[in-house]
């Protein structure tokens, strides 16, 4: 859009204070955890030091992290059960996606909105039914009981996701591959499926957050500590009844967010894709 | 194997919207000669089509939509933990419409919902204006904009709680030193102010989910028209809302219904927030369900609960999917 502006002063005004106000109120409480998790206990609890910077910074709240928890045992089962339940996800929301856009079937319209109806269902709704449902099969308080729910909002954005990025696929490049006597499921493997790898990758990223981050259904289908994720351990485990560990706190908080905004750092452009085409259809 | 015609074919490998230009690779092509059985079946699409969507629909039916059958059914028996469940009817509803704590949740909802949502949107879209100027570190304040949509929402509302300390909250060491109070605010001290920092938050973190969609709408607007309307004597706010507006409309409204059903389905920013206090004043449907039945164990209780949720989502699904029909 092109946008003209009276002088620096009116440039000043409308835009850069506005957008440095925004930033700032964004990124504060990032800021906050990280001076939090380093600032020792005697100026943690002291109403008259200045909270906002430290003299003595410690590592103390880092150390106490790993030595009083299993925050090490959490990070791993977090990122185990985020990579499966993507894997499955991913690997279910691509055949059906591919199916949905390509295939010429009697129920693909009806199949295509009950999926997208689906992925409106929030775990709010079903946490309690599904609690019995993950003990009757003998899941419960093992990762396979997040593992296999996770898949629940996970494959319908992906098969919608990948749905919409089928449909951008020019038909006729699968039509060539026929006509030289690829066989159907040879032309979906070896033709649409390498072409819709940035889908495949934009789709991979947004489930691996989404189930990282992930809490409801962990709450309730975990409950031993050494099978808890991060956001429930750190809740959990270092908040005892109305005493807070602020320090260990925030340090867990710092750890458990750097992993997944790392990710995301790394594709950003993909995050935003997903993001966007979420919500497009 | 050995009998297979391998035959290069030619397929662009460039962009996928790219039709005709695109440096070619070869890809070959293996070809059966005589298909078996399998393979003759899978030709025919629908067979396929049934093949492929298997997978989701078995998960989908297993933890969808059986504990959505099942939810309904607890919501109509007297279940507890540990044992079974005796239909008692609409008991439960009564018990609710009877409960003040739930009528208090229920009224919280659409509160945190309503006005959460349109902050979101008003915040969200003043963002998404900014975003869409050019500046330098723009691609860094734009990937940054997002990081409270990335995070572990539970790790920030964390950091949240420890800002609205009771005795050590930062906001009241900046107004005490300001000279602005004289006595510490109690953030979280009662239900008004708390559902107040419930929304603020719930406002920081979703906010860039609008910022960010809404600024992918704001990119498809084509820049000769807002020159057209300069020229033709519109100022800055007619521009907007004459030009942007109509024409980013669509996608603003299914941002704010995707964000309406996950704010009125909220439960970990509430639940770590303030656990639905103080004194059961800041519950919601999803908190107030999951504290009768995981906390009190009344599973049946429990359920009915959940089940408010259902008639607000139907609708909003419901104008939804009649929105997409419609456009398509």
């Amino acid at each position: 859009m092109a946008v003209r502006y009276g002088g620096p002063l009116k440039r000043a005004a409308t835009f850069h204070v506005p957008l440095a106000i925004l930033v700032g109120v964004t990124l504060f409480p990032f800021y906050w955890m990280v001076i939090t998790s380093i600032r020792p206990d005697t100026e943690l609890y002291n109403v008259q030091s200045n909270p906002f910077f430290t003299l003595h910074p410690t590592i103390k709240h880092f150390l106490d992290l790993f030595e009083l928890t299993m925050f090490a045992r959490w990070a791993w089962n977090t990122l185990f059960i985020a990579t499966m339940s993507t894997g499955i996800s991913l690997f279910c929301g691509l055949l059906a996606g591919y199916a949905l856009a390509r295939l010429q079937f009697r129920w693909a319209a009806p199949l295509g909105t009950l999926i997208f109806v689906t992925y409106l269902v929030p775990p709010t709704l079903l946490f309690i039914p599904l609690g019995d449902v993950v003990q009757t099969f003998g899941l419960a308080d093992t990762p396979w009981a997040v593992i296999l729910t996770y898949p629940t909002f996970l494959i319908p954005f992906c098969t919608w996701l990948l749905l919409g990025y089928f449909k951008t696929i020019p038909r006729e490049i699968e039509e060539c591959a026929r006509i030289d006597g690829a066989s159907r499921l040879q032309a979906m493997v070896r033709i649409s499926f390498p072409l819709a790898v940035p889908g495949i990758l934009s789709a991979g990223i947004f489930a691996f957050t989404l189930s990282w981050n992930e809490f409801l259904y962990a709450l309730v289908f975990l409950s031993s500590p050494q099978q808890k994720t991060i956001p429930i351990g750190v809740f959990t485990e270092l908040v005892r009844g109305d005493v807070f560990y602020w320090g260990p706190l925030m340090a867990g908080a710092l750890l458990g967010s750097i992993p997944v905004a790392l990710v995301y750092s790394f594709f950003v452009e993909h995050y935003v894709t997903a993001l966007t085409g979420a919500v497009k259809g | 194997m050995a009998d297979q015609r391998i035959e290069p074919i030619l397929v662009e490998r460039a962009s996928p919207t790219a039709h005709a230009i695109g440096a070619p690779v070869a890809v070959a092509i293996p070809e059966a000669r005589r298909p078996s059985r399998l393979g003759r079946l899978l030709e025919q699409e629908h067979v396929l089509a049934g093949v492929l969507l298997a997978p989701t629909l078995v998960i989908l039916a297993l933890f969808i939509a059986y504990p959505f059958l099942l939810g309904i059914w607890l919501a109509v028996t007297d279940k507890v933990v540990g044992r079974p469940g005796a239909f008692v009817g609409l008991h439960n509803f009564q018990v609710n419409l009877a409960d003040s704590i739930f009528l208090r949740a229920f009224q919280n909802t659409f509160v945190y919902t309503f006005i959460a949502t349109i902050l979101k949107l008003m915040i969200g879209m003043l963002a998404a204006l900014l975003l869409n100027h050019h500046f330098r570190f723009k691609r860094v304040v734009r990937a940054s904009m997002l990081l409270p949509w990335i995070v572990p929402t539970v790790l920030s509302t964390l950091a949240w709680q420890w800002m609205f300390d009771a005795t050590f909250s930062v906001f009241n060491w900046v107004l005490l030193h300001a000279g602005l109070i004289s006595q510490r605010i109690l953030w979280l001290g009662d239900g008004t102010m708390a559902m107040g920092c419930l929304i603020a938050v719930n406002v920081w973190r979703g906010m860039p989910f609008f910022a960010i969609t809404l600024l992918a709408g704001l990119q498809t607007v084509n820049p000769d028209l807002h020159e057209a309307a300069e020229i033709d004597g519109a100022n800055a706010w007619q521009r907007f809302w004459r030009v942007t507006f109509p024409l980013i409309k669509p996608i603003m409204l299914v941002v704010v219904l995707f964000s309406m059903i996950a704010t009125f389905a909220d439960f970990q920013l509430i639940y770590v927030l303030t656990r639905g206090g103080p004194y059961s004043s800041t519950h919601v449907f999803g908190t107030y369900a999951y504290e009768i039945a995981m906390r009190a164990a009344k599973l049946g209780q429990g359920a009915s609960i959940s089940l408010f949720l259902f008639p607000f989502l139907l609708v909003v699904i419901m104008f939804q999917l009649w929105y997409i029909r419609r456009s398509d």
